[in-house]
Formats: structure tokens, sequence, C-alpha cells
């Protein structure tokens, strides 16, 4: 199963992009987990300097804004499930 | 060019509205047509212009070009992005500590966070179509002025003693890596943007600013209007606007609990100086209410303790009254129009 996390401070695009991604997988019939990370420390890790950002599988894949539906879906559909 | 949107108001508020431009209904009415109309219309054309210029400009380059300037350098510019860089204050933490991990002087972050707020592609559009360029220079020299000072202090006194725990470490790691080059950040690549690309980005921000400012522009225009029509002309200078010291530290302090942005904010520091108040006096409230907000700061308590805090408000209040003064003071001479 694909592990989304979807890091922001809080702030209510990111509450929206968590809902896009899980939507998005329900609508697609996959289940996919998706986890909201507001600890600053753990953004910091990431590297991350615009928020919302999207990490799947401890990858980030973007940042800076609420992404597009079509591009959550190609994230969904990708093949790199591990 | 503009005088479209006098035209504009007169005839909705006298011709169609029937308002008389001798009362204070009238007068406000008609303040609000034009300014409500004239800076959505600048509003709207401007930001799409900038938002092209600027498509291919993001965070991680701003940092790779800070951290490269010498430390000195780096205050002016910490401060000059801060200005022109378009970030939502939602993202600030992540922010300071992409910076902070990166080796850049908490007072250089902090310089680009103090500024932020207060210069602004909007700010700016707006304070030059309602109070010229003269001040809207001296509008830009000032708020850079406050968030290079603010952070040069921060520094002098060490302020990053008092960062949270794993921030600090974070800086330290990086501040002790600084001598060898590998630390540097690299610049990413410029994005290639097409004319289309650049299109595409114009359009999301202008949807995206002008959907989050515009209720802000109302109700700027709506209490600077009611100011308008309503405060006799010369109220503030006979009641405050002979200079009385304390008048600068009251505006301050009224600033403080009101929260707003810069552009809900320069329609009603039109009005004030229109009405006599003195020039120092409002930028000193108008910063206040800009700049030193409580969401804000409840927000950097994730990564500052209580002390940190309450030096960078305090620095930040004394600036303010500084500014205050000091314009007050010299205000005759530069702005002789007011």
């Amino acid at each position: 199963m694909k592990h989304f996390e979807v890091l922001g401070t809080g702030c209510k695009k990111c509450v929206s992009t968590a809902e896009s991604i899980e939507r998005i997988a329900q609508e697609l019939g996959h289940t996919v987990s998706v986890e909201k990370v507001t600890d600053p420390a753990r953004i910091m890790e990431y590297q991350v300097m615009s928020t919302p950002a999207v990490a799947l599988d401890g990858k980030v894949l973007h940042s800076g804004s609420i992404p597009e539906d079509d591009e959550i879906a190609d994230w969904i559909n990708s093949d790199s499930v591990r | 060019m503009l005088d479209v949107f006098t035209n504009l108001a007169d005839w909705l508020a006298y011709q169609l509205l029937g308002l008389d431009a001798a009362t204070r209904l009238g007068t406000s009415v008609h303040f609000f047509i034009e300014d409500t109309t004239k800076i959505l219309f600048l509003l709207v054309v401007m930001i799409y212009v900038i938002a092209l210029a600027r498509a291919s400009m993001n965070l991680e380059r701003v940092r790779a070009y800070i951290q490269q300037k010498h430390r000195l350098v780096g205050y002016f510019f910490g401060s000059g992005f801060g200005a022109i860089t378009p970030f939502c204050s939602c993202s600030s933490i992540p922010l300071f500590l992409g910076f902070t991990s990166a080796g850049i002087p908490l007072g250089i972050t902090m310089a680009f966070l103090f500024t932020s707020p207060i210069i602004n592609e909007v700010a700016v559009i707006m304070l030059w179509s309602l109070l010229g360029w003269e001040f809207t220079l001296a509008y830009i020299v000032i708020g850079m002025a406050v968030g290079m000072i603010g952070g040069m202090i921060l520094d002098a006194v060490k302020g990053e003693r008092w960062l949270k725990d794993f921030a600090a470490k974070a800086y330290q790691k990086a501040a002790a890596k600084a001598q060898d080059d590998e630390n540097k950040v690299e610049a990413p690549e410029v994005p290639k943007l097409t004319m289309k690309g650049r299109h595409e980005f114009a359009k999301d921000e202008l949807k995206e600013i002008v959907g989050r400012i515009w209720k802000w522009v109302l109700i700027g225009v709506g209490l600077g209007a009611a100011l308008h029509g309503f405060v006799p002309d010369g109220w503030f200078a006979e009641n405050l606007g002979s200079g009385q010291w304390w008048s600068v530290p009251a505006a301050v302090l009224a600033g403080l609990p009101l929260y707003s942005n810069a552009t809900g904010v320069i329609p009603v520091m039109e009005s004030l100086i229109m009405k006599g108040l003195p020039v120092g006096t409002t930028l000193a409230f108008c910063m206040s209410t800009v700049a030193a907000s409580f969401p804000e700061f409840i927000m950097l308590k994730q990564v500052m303790t209580f002390r940190l805090l309450a030096l960078i408000f305090a620095i930040l209040l004394a600036n303010f009254m500084v500014v205050g003064w000091v314009i007050n003071a010299v205000s005759p001479w530069l702005f002789s129009g007011f």
C-alpha cells in the first residue's frame, strides 16, 4: 500500500491536499494511507521550504501548492509500490 | 489615465445614486467607489504582469543566493527577497527551518520574515496609486530598514541561543560545515518556462492572490471611506497632530491587537494622512498592524523559545516607534505635499 505524507504546519491548503489524495484514491479504487505531517522537525528533514508538500514512500514529489488532480492520479497509479 | 475611476465614481455616486457631493455620505460613497475600482483594476493588471516576470523564481534559489553572500550584504538581500518573494504565511515555519538548516544566520532569516508582510507587490501598487511614488519609495526604504535592523540586533545579541533545540542543532551543524564548500546548497536548475507556462503560472497567481485579498481591499477601503467622510478635516491635526511624542507609541499599541495585511491597511493610511495624522505616526500604526501579528508569533513558537519570541516582539515594537519619531521629525522636509 502506498503511503502518502502531506507536509505542512496545519494550514487550510494542507488539509485540502490530504483530502484530495484520499478522494482520488477512492475514485480510482486504490487503498492508500495518507498521513498529515505537522511536526516542523520532520518537515525540515525533508528539506521542504514551501508547503503544502507531498511525499510518497519517503520521497518528496511536490511542494508549494495544492497539487492538481491529474498529478495525484498519476502518483496513485504509478508502479513504484514497495 | 486613472481619471477614469474618478469619473466612474462621479457618475455612480452623484448621478446614479443621486448623492450630494457636499454630504458626508456622498463623499464616503464616492471615495469607496473610486478606490475599490481603481485598486482592483490595478491589482489584476499588475499582479499578472509581475507574476509573468517572476515565474521561475522559487525559495530554493533565493536561499542558495543568500547563502553565497557576505553576512552584511546578507541582511540587505534577506530583506529584499522578503519583499519580492511571494509566500504564504503558513509557510513561514518550513521557510525558517529551510534557511536555518542551511546555516543562514537567524538575523538574515528574520530580516526576510520581518520585511515580507510589510512590502509586497500588492502594497506597492496600492501605495503608488493612492499616495504617489515619493511616499511609496519612502515606505519601501523604511520597511526594508525595519527588517534589516531587526535582524542585525538579533544577531548582535546572539539570538540563535534561544532557538528550540532541534532548530539550534540544525543551525550549528550547518554553520560548522560552512567552511567547506560541500555544505553550500546547490541552486536548483532554473526550470525552462515557455510563454505558455508563464501565463499559466501568472493566471494561477492572479486567482490565488485576488481571491485572498479582495475582502481586505473592501474592508480597508470601507474604513478609509468612513474616515474620509465622517472625520472632519484637520481633526487629527488638532487632537494628535502637533506631534506629541507619546502619540507614536500610542499608535503602535493601537495597531497591535488589529490584525490585517498591508492590503487592508493602506486605504486607511491614505485617509489618516489626508485627515492630518502625522505621517510617522500613521506609518507606526500601520506597520504595527501588519507586521506584528499574534497568529504569526504563535506559529513561530514551534521553533523558538518564549524568550526569543519576546525579544523579537520587543525589537519590532521599538523599531516601529523609532520609525514614527524619525519620520515625524523629518516629514516637514520630506513630504511637503502632505
